[in-house]
């Protein structure tokens, strides 16, 4: 494990609370085992972070250890200016990107990427109207298996906002922190990412699954 | 004094902000006025907030098995 600096206390850290003060204070103190406790509350939130970038559980595994360790090396430059949670989350993204493009998928990837440009408008595919989904119909097989299938199907920009956002409920502030982008553009991308997931939905909400046809017809008003 | 008419391609624009509630009062009426004469732009809410819906739960992101196990033995290397 790296070296934790001894003047990382110093400075007042307005977003970290009491707890993690305390934590990062011992694991300066020579505490190792105290970062475990300082990482463990956020061990689904940076494997969600990473898995939205890399798309596979195995990857996503293997940089959260590397993040993970790189925070501990790092974390007397820890400055206490976002949660940190975020602080973390950042790392894993960086770690993240780092290893897509090692591995240059983002190659493959792109090839399926809607043809939107970031400033411009995406118009809404499908009118189908869906009305209220019923809670046992969240649970079944199909649908989780369309909304897995779905976000795997977004370009990766509009999916890592799409997964802080709606799955780990970061805010559009803490989000931007995270990705080192504007608050405008997580909107942006947001409002992309779920016009983009309710079209690619739309065949099985108001279709197959509920009228039991395998043929689904798009609703457009023209 | 009337209210100014909105068209669906700003009703789209600005519907993940009405989701968000991260809008002004006064667009957010505008808005409500015009969703209520327009089946569409509610077929595209509705179903937008379905969205948002289903992936709250998150549980299509559940930890591997020995996750933590892992993390741990990693870190005492």
């Amino acid at each position: 494990m790296g070296d934790v600096g001894k003047e990382s206390m110093g400075t007042p850290k307005p977003h970290l609370d009491a707890n993690e003060a305390e934590l990062i204070q011992r694991v300066c103190q020579g505490d190792k085992e105290a970062f475990y406790g300082l990482v463990r509350p956020y061990e689904r939130a940076v494997y969600t972070a990473a898995i939205s970038i890399l798309n596979n559980p195995a990857d996503a595994e293997e940089v959260v250890q590397e993040a993970v360790l790189k925070a501990f090396s790092n974390l007397a430059r820890f400055r206490g200016e976002a949660k940190f949670s975020t602080w973390l989350i950042q790392i894993t993204i960086n770690e993240a990107r780092l290893k897509l493009r090692k591995d240059r998928r983002h190659l493959y990837e792109s090839v399926d990427e809607p043809r939107t440009d970031e400033e411009g408008d995406y118009f809404p595919q499908d009118f189908a109207d869906w009305r209220e989904v019923p809670s046992e119909a969240l649970q079944r097989k199909e649908l989780r298996q369309a909304l897995k299938h779905a976000i795997a199907g977004l370009a990766p920009k509009y999916r890592e906002v799409l997964i802080l956002r709606d799955v780990q409920h970061l805010s559009t502030e803490e989000t931007a922190q995270a990705l080192g982008i504007s608050e405008g553009n997580v909107k942006t991308r947001l409002l992309r990412a779920r016009l983009q997931m309710r079209d690619a939905l739309a065949p099985g909400i108001d279709g197959s699954w509920a009228t039991g046809k395998a043929e689904y017809k798009k609703v457009r008003p023209w | 004094m009337s209210m100014i008419e909105i068209s669906c391609i700003e009703v789209w624009r600005e519907i993940s902000n009405y989701i968000d509630a991260a809008i002004d009062p006064e667009l957010r009426a505008r808005m409500e006025a015009h969703l209520k004469g327009c089946a569409h732009c509610t077929a595209v809410l509705d179903g937008t907030k379905n969205v948002v819906k289903l992936l709250a739960d998150g549980v299509e992101y559940e930890l591997p098995r020995g996750f933590s196990q892992r993390l741990y033995s990693k870190l005492k290397d």
